[in-house]
């Protein structure tokens, strides 16, 4: 689903990423770890587009993402291609996001009716759906200044739902958080990552990587330091660097 | 019965400096109000009997007519202009600035009269190719010419329609601004999900941002609405005839009682500025939908209909 091959991205003279390599396969939860300034949230935002890479090859759903190859020739691509690429891919950021002067149902059909060009009663009766899905149904008429933390992100969870994706982008979602609601916003994406969504997770709960996660990848200042399933990266780490940050946190 | 801790009873403080301004300013009023009555300057009747006069009407009319239209299309080329200041494009945003820069630069009163003597610049207004006119000269083909639409530059760039455009052009720099401020009000994460979600940039900006930015540009706005309804009196300049302060001071001169006159134009502006902020204060209300102030009641309401 998400291939990429010696990314680099680097803002002025400081290189975010150094070469990442990494794959992730359809309906397969990748959870993302490391030190904060390690690159992982640029490298979420480049697989959108959000950030523009500067080298390498990064590619989703077998398409590479923000140019287009004809030969040996790159093309950006135009605006509107972007969009629609970035439309497939759904986004949750640490800091919600939602838009505060629309009610949470508004916030859920705003996409699918601007974008994608649906009907407003179908949109709406989706995002019920959705919003009964995340536990929120009485929630709809809601601005998101009414609701707590957690509530505000499972919104967002469902505003990036409308959109069908096929690939869900965690930002560390549950940082900004109370610690009593980190576990509702997780539950959701854990029934996610149950039907089969293929997602990508910043977090540092490691409780939700080691339950969840199909792979642990752990990265430190823009190079994937190692990968592996949850158990063996967390039980029996090889490197001294996924060791010593390991031992801080868990 | 379990008595709670004691309430508390202390001597307040005491405001003396209240009292004394109190005295100072009841006395001021007194003063004032004695002169209202007792000046014979004032001439109430004759000011009564003159204010509501039918010219006067009409420069009423002309003034909030203007202020109207100059306010709408200044919005309007406002918007344009702050958009393209915040474009990426360099040539596109060098042009935004070097507009707000010459129309705030230039005094209302001097556009004014610019405008009203455009018709010695612009003998006439023609839409079609540019450079028709000589091209079709110069290549022998009247097809090059692609003239579309004609008029003659003295009929049109003047009274009305120069003292709008001289107020709208100089509106819309200021506009420019506010709404550039209001946009750049809204957080980044806004546009960021925004696009996260498919959208485009156009889509973005109408849907998400500028909504959120009306937040922080319609109070500025107003006090803008407000400041024009007063320089419409400055196109008597260009010359507007029609407008008011120019009828009601007319009126004064040829009276030979020009004061009475005066305090009748403040009294039009007063009241008519009173309207405004009225209307102000209800669309300040309608866009700050989903902000912490507002919500607080509306969830109180909604907690108790519960």
């Amino acid at each position: 689903m998400v291939r990429a091959e010696g990314v680099r991205k680097r803002f002025g003279h400081l290189e975010v990423l150094k070469g990442i390599s990494l794959e992730v396969a359809e309906r397969e939860v990748m959870v993302l770890l490391g030190p904060s300034g390690s690159g992982k949230s640029t490298f979420l935002r480049c697989i959108n587009h959000l950030e523009k890479i500067d080298g390498g090859r990064l590619s989703v759903d077998g398409e590479l993402v923000g140019y287009r190859q004809s030969g040996d020739t790159l093309y950006e691509l135009k605006e509107r291609e972007v969009s629609r690429k970035r439309a497939e891919i759904g986004m949750v950021f640490q800091r919600f996001n939602l838009f505060p002067n629309m009610t949470a149902l508004s916030n859920v059909t705003c996409a699918p009716v601007h974008v994608r060009g649906l009907k407003k009663d179908a949109a709406e009766r989706r995002a019920r759906e959705l919003l009964d899905r995340v536990g929120l149904s009485d929630k709809a008429d809601a601005y998101p200044s009414m609701l707590s933390g957690g509530q505000q992100q499972r919104v967002a969870i469902a505003r990036a739902l409308a959109m069908e994706p096929k690939l869900m982008l965690f930002d560390e979602p549950t940082s900004a958080l109370d610690p009593e609601l980190v576990g509702e916003v997780l539950d959701v994406m854990k029934g996610l990552a149950r039907d089969g969504m293929t997602m990508i997770v910043v977090t540092h709960e490691m409780g939700f990587a080691r339950e969840v996660g199909d792979r642990v990848v752990f990265m430190d200042d823009g190079v994937v330091v190692e990968e592996g399933p949850p158990a063996s990266v967390f039980t029996n780490p090889q490197h001294a660097r996924t060791k010593s940050f390991l031992s801080k946190i868990l | 019965m379990t008595d709670g801790p004691e309430p508390i009873r202390a001597v307040p403080v005491r405001h003396p400096g209240r009292w004394v301004a109190l005295a100072v300013i009841a006395v001021l009023v007194a003063m004032f109000v004695n002169m209202l009555v007792t000046n014979d300057a004032f001439q109430w009747r004759f000011m009564f009997e003159n204010m509501f006069r039918e010219p006067v009407l009409e420069g009423v009319k002309t003034s909030l007519t203007l202020t109207v239209y100059s306010m709408i299309l200044g919005v309007l080329l406002g918007i344009t202009i702050a958009v393209m200041r915040l474009s990426d494009n360099r040539i596109i945003s060098t042009v935004a600035w070097f507009y707000t820069w010459f129309f705030r630069a230039v005094p209302r009163l001097v556009l004014c009269v610019l405008c009203g003597n455009l018709g010695i610049l612009l003998q006439r207004i023609e839409v079609g190719v540019p450079f028709g006119g000589p091209l079709s000269r110069l290549t022998g083909l009247e097809a090059v010419d692609g003239k579309i639409w004609g008029a003659d530059g003295n009929t049109i760039l003047v009274g009305f329609f120069a003292g709008l455009l001289a107020l709208t052009l100089s509106e819309a720099a200021y506009m420019a601004e506010i709404v550039r401020a209001g946009i750049l009000s809204v957080d980044a994460g806004q546009s960021e999900a925004a696009q996260a979600l498919g959208m485009s940039r156009g889509l973005t900006m109408r849907k998400v941002v500028l909504p959120q930015a009306m937040r922080v540009i319609v109070p500025p706005t107003g006090n803008e609405t407000i400041a024009m309804l007063k320089d419409t009196a400055l196109v008597a300049a260009v010359p507007v005839t029609t407008e008011l302060f120019f009828q009601l001071s007319a009126i004064g001169s040829r009276t030979f009682q020009p004061f009475p006159m005066y305090v009748a134009a403040c009294l039009w502006y007063v009241g008519m500025t009173s309207v405004l902020l009225v209307g102000q204060h209800y669309l300040e209300k309608r866009f700050s939908r989903g902000v912490a102030g507002q919500m607080k009641v509306r969830a109180l309401t909604m907690g108790a209909s519960k």
